[in-house]
């Protein structure tokens, strides 16, 4: 079974209708995904051709229940310990795999799980990603915050005991430019110990910008390695250039970022592939640059406003825990972010194992805190990207790990410029 | 301590326990734990961790007799070390500072070239500087130059449980080097801590060790135990240790005469 992606809004033109349908049906009107845009910042690099021969080159099957005994066996992961992890043997060893990233996990994080929450200050695109709410053709409010709405969501925020915070955009150059996210970090900065963003990938000079605006962390999620994928579900605007998006977390870091986050949206294409590409690309980068702080998500696909039936396909809760112990064990000492993408239940059990970090108090819409915060009524808010699965407020979430023995952390972090 | 003069001295304040809580896997327990059953006078902070708003501040959950040694993790050179240092003395952290500075997010391994400049700005503005390092004579004795306090080489990887991995390195750092030596990072046992004690190391600096115990009180008052156990051994002297075969009974140099 594969997802329709494809819903046609009412309200669209005719011409705009014809052309999304050409640009859904004719793969010959669509833009060269590996070429770059103009403006694009080209850098050099052999990350990308690192990991992508491996992904390349992986058969995930024939891998065997002896490889993936040895890998378990082996103080050090290797990328082929790696691979046999993330095969279909491993999956019967789910336990055993689950025990060795637990201890891991104490190992380098001890018992903290750290908090945070994301805001999305605008949900403008010009993009065409056929499985995302914010899709430049589907009919949603749109809606960008000025500054003292920003300031304003912020202060609900913060009153609420977050700490650390990431800012997200939809991915529109155009409505939210770079100055717009750098005077809405500027504001974040005032209330918050730690700021992120998760924006559209940006040039070296622009990741240098940010930073001095207050911000320290990059996240931005690749979706699929998959090219040939990658060119069927982002058939429109400059997010269809792959190559760019991939070299984002390096720009990034040359930018004077500290840490960044690497993710593919599993669901989309072959999971087994994809996660070793997001190890893959977080592992290598690490290695070139050693004092990136490094984290990995694990965002599934999930419903979006006017499409109910978009879900992860074969990546089901059981596979997704198997990706994360995989990247634990490989990866030590990387942050795991899982989102509320996830269920309560399923967020509870994986800080147990290998996630280091939860989001709480999340709203996937635009402006509509201090209504979810504070129940005070408003209509004017901006539709959101994705239904979430876990609404626990901070002070829930703060709770619910702190019973279960754990640690919870609002800020272990300094920004020092 | 049943020595009531054996004290550790570093930059003229004085400590009767040699046992310092090391900062990275935090919890209320184990703040408890260290200073009731560790006997911990010292304890570290990280000043990223410090530097937070009321909801959990670290700060307030250490007793007030405990002297705090803020760290300066997450420096990634010398001056940011120095600008953490700072701020943690304007947090009102005092004087003691602890110095880490790495440029690996991998392993953690301290950068001894950038720890050394820090060391030497930080002493020079009246800080008490204990700079956390690879076990490495030529930079333990730029340390000492540049002004400071005790030197904390790593025994093994931080946060590894594995022990002195850098014994026979630090042998010579306690060897050669007239500051107090306190053994950091990779301690995984009491019985691990009594050795370096027995060694002639001034302190023993854990953290994970305890935090990832089974009874955190437990293993608390056996760290505690050790290290007591370790200096006095290191005072009385240790006996004669044989390397290889026993000791030919009739002298090989008899036939001089």
């Amino acid at each position: 079974m594969e997802n329709q992606f494809f819903i046609d809004s009412d309200e669209l033109s005719k011409e705009a209708l014809e052309r999304k349908h050409r640009l859904e049906n004719d793969p010959s009107v669509r833009t060269n995904h590996m070429e770059y845009m103009e403006g694009m910042d080209i850098i050099e690099s052999d990350i990308c051709k690192k990991v992508m021969s491996q992904v390349e080159e992986y058969d995930y099957d024939s891998f065997t229940a002896k490889d993936v005994v040895a890998a378990l066996g082996h103080e050090t992961c290797s990328v082929r310990d790696f691979m046999a992890l993330l095969s279909p043997a491993a999956q019967p060893f789910l336990e055993k795999m689950a025990e060795k990233a637990r201890v891991q996990t104490r190992n380098h994080f001890g018992n903290n799980v750290y908090i945070f929450t994301p805001i999305y200050i605008a949900n403008y695109c010009e993009n065409y990603c056929v499985y995302c709410g914010f899709n430049c053709y589907n009919k949603i409010k749109r809606m960008k915050l000025d500054m003292n709405q920003i300031e304003e969501e912020m202060k609900v925020i913060a009153k609420s005991g977050m700490e650390e915070i990431l800012i997200l955009t939809g991915e529109s150059r155009a409505k939210s430019d770079v100055k717009y996210i750098g005077e809405a970090c500027r504001i974040a900065r005032k209330y918050f110990r730690m700021v992120g963003i998760e924006v559209y990938p940006l040039n070296v000079d622009e990741y240098k910008y940010l930073h001095e605006c207050g911000v320290d962390y990059v996240t931005v999620f690749q979706e699929t390695y998959d090219t040939d994928k990658y060119e069927k579900l982002h058939l429109l605007g400059h997010k269809r250039v792959w190559p760019y998006r991939f070299d984002a977390q390096e720009r990034a870091l040359m930018g004077g970022m500290r840490g960044v986050a690497f993710s593919a949206l599993l669901g989309l294409a072959d999971y087994h592939k994809d996660a070793l590409a997001t190890g893959l690309h977080a592992y290598y980068l690490q290695k070139k640059y050693p004092h990136a702080e490094i984290s990995l998500s694990c965002p599934r696909l999930r419903p979006i406003i006017n499409n109910s039936k978009i879900n992860p396909l074969d990546v089901h809760e059981r596979q997704l825990c198997q990706i994360l112990c995989a990247y634990r064990i490989f990866l030590p000492f990387a942050g795991i972010t899982v989102s509320s993408r996830e269920s309560a239940t399923f967020r509870n059990g994986i800080v147990k194992i290998a996630a280091t970090k939860v989001s709480a108090g999340v709203s996937t819409g635009i402006g509509d805190h201090e209504s979810k915060y504070e129940g005070k009524e408003s209509d004017n808010s901006g539709d959101e990207q994705f239904e979430i699965n876990d609404s626990r407020s901070l002070n829930k979430m703060y709770e619910d790990i702190k019973s279960m023995g754990l640690q919870p952390v609002l800020n272990d972090y300094l920004y020092v410029q | 301590m049943e020595n009531n003069n054996d004290k550790l001295i570093l930059g003229g304040h004085e400590f009767d326990s040699r046992f310092i809580l090391g900062s990275g896997k935090y919890s209320l327990n184990l703040i408890e734990a260290a200073v009731k059953d560790a006997g911990a006078q010292i304890i570290t902070l990280a000043v990223r961790r410090a530097n937070t708003k009321d909801t959990e501040n670290i700060l307030d959950y250490i007793p007030k007799n405990v002297t705090l040694l803020p760290n300066t993790s997450g420096a990634r050179n010398a001056e940011e070390a120095v600008r953490i240092a700072r701020m943690a003395r304007a947090l009102g952290c005092g004087d003691f500072v602890k110095v880490e500075i790495m440029r690996d997010s991998k392993y953690l391994l301290p950068d001894n070239v950038e720890t050394i400049k820090a060391t030497r700005i930080l002493a020079d503005e009246g800080f008490i500087v204990l700079p956390y390092m690879y076990p490495d004579l030529n930079s333990a004795r730029d340390l000492v130059e540049a002004g400071a306090a005790a030197v904390m080489p790593l025994a093994s990887p931080i946060g590894s449980n594995k022990g002195l991995a850098t014994k026979d390195f630090i042998q010579i750092l306690i060897d050669e080097i007239d500051l107090p030596i306190i053994v950091d990072a990779g301690i995984g046992r009491p019985s691990q801590a009594c050795e370096a004690m027995e060694m002639g190391a001034a302190a023993i600096m854990a953290n994970t060790a305890l935090a990832t115990a089974g009874d955190l009180p437990l293993m608390a008052s056996a760290f505690r135990k050790a290290i007591e156990a370790g200096r006095s051994a290191y005072l009385s002297g240790l006996g004669r240790v044989l390397q290889r075969g026993a000791s030919a009974s009739d002298p090989l140099t008899g036939f001089l005469r």
